[in-house]
């Protein structure tokens, strides 16, 4: 029993935080899904492939593999390229995800940028377990994407409203998660570097290329400023 | 559909490697029994606000910024988020009211 109201409450804070993704998630998995059915692929191969790959925008850069030659090496190494950004979600994650048991596969295996964004920023309340309260987070967050897609590949074709910029509340989720960092002062001079690195990778490199050079700066700057960051 | 059924899978377990590999290999190098070196968990706790600082760049990476509008909805829409969460501190009411400023700016304003 005692087990049982743990989880309820772990569900019960972490509902609210994942409602940004949800609405990101819902029209950007439903746009995948509906993309995935243009090309030909129905709503059993998308959903496989959010339920399998769940990869966000590298499901979007996969569309393109998927209606070339059959290229399997050269969609893992894209692949590698573009989530190189999920290493400094590990690292970011070794001591939260500390002594989580079984629960680490997971939550490892859906750490998303979105999943990563709540996880790291926001604490269980208190009386609500580590455990409990990131595996809601992370599955509920899992499950919006595969539902979106489903649904997209489904009935995409029918949706009423136009919902051009609904997918802003991704953007706006980061921005608010990145100003609750900033709250903290001791990580204003990372989020400010997080920041710039990224504004000057994204104008020397251009947007394809931002990624990983940003990281490497980043990596830089964060670790050469360590003595005066972490003192 | 272009590939066959199996290639299509080939591809789907391609791309999930590759994912699974950058959100593993973290956990990997640094395996819970031991006790990381201290410039890993040193950085641990300046990644999250550097890494959402990329994020919201990598967001916005696709902007046509010499183009008009000059990415105004973006930048209004980021101003209102701020100014939301300035004034209330309510994460939900932040997010819905910049997402709902957003799409009216670029369905209704910069058309």
């Amino acid at each position: 029993m005692v087990y049982q109201r743990s989880w309820r409450m772990a569900f019960q804070a972490a509902f609210p935080a994942t409602i940004p993704v949800l609405t990101g998630y819902l029209c950007l998995g439903m746009a995948y899904g509906l993309l995935m059915a243009a090309n030909g692929y129905g709503p059993l191969w998308s959903v496989l492939m959010s339920a399998i790959g769940f990869g966000g925008s590298m499901q979007y850069a996969a569309v393109s593999i998927l209606v070339t030659a059959f290229g399997p090496l050269q969609a893992f190494l894209l692949t590698l390229m573009v989530n190189a950004r999920h290493m400094f979600y590990g690292l970011s994650m070794l001591e939260r995800y500390k002594g989580l048991g079984w629960a680490r596969f997971p939550l490892i295996y859906t750490l998303s940028d979105e999943t990563f964004s709540l996880v790291s920023t926001v604490d269980p309340p208190e009386g609500v377990g580590r455990r409990e309260f990131f595996l809601c987070i992370s599955l509920l967050d899992y499950s919006y994407w595969v539902g979106a897609t489903a649904l997209g590949g489904l009935l995409g074709s029918f949706i009423m409203f136009d919902t051009t910029g609904l997918d802003f509340a991704l953007t706006a989720l980061f921005v608010v998660l990145f100003l609750e960092q900033w709250k903290g002062k001791e990580h204003r001079p990372a989020g400010a570097a997080g920041v710039a690195c990224a504004v000057v990778s994204l104008v020397v490199f251009g947007p394809d290329n931002l990624v990983i050079p940003a990281m490497v700066m980043i990596l830089a700057v964060l670790l050469g400023g360590r003595k005066l960051l972490c003192a | 559909m272009r590939l066959t059924p199996f290639e299509t899978l080939g591809i789907i377990l391609a791309v999930a490697a590759g994912t699974q590999i950058t959100r593993w290999l973290p956990f990997w190098l640094f395996p819970e029994n031991k006790q990381p070196p201290a410039w890993v968990t040193d950085l641990g706790k300046v990644l999250p606000a550097a890494t959402m600082g990329l994020l919201v760049v990598y967001c916005l990476k696709d902007v046509a910024w010499s183009a008009a509008p000059h990415g105004a909805p973006e930048l209004l829409a980021i101003f209102a988020v701020a100014a939301l969460h300035r004034w209330k501190g309510n994460v939900l009411l932040s997010i819905a009211g910049g997402t709902a400023l957003y799409m009216a700016l670029v369905q209704c304003v910069f058309v």
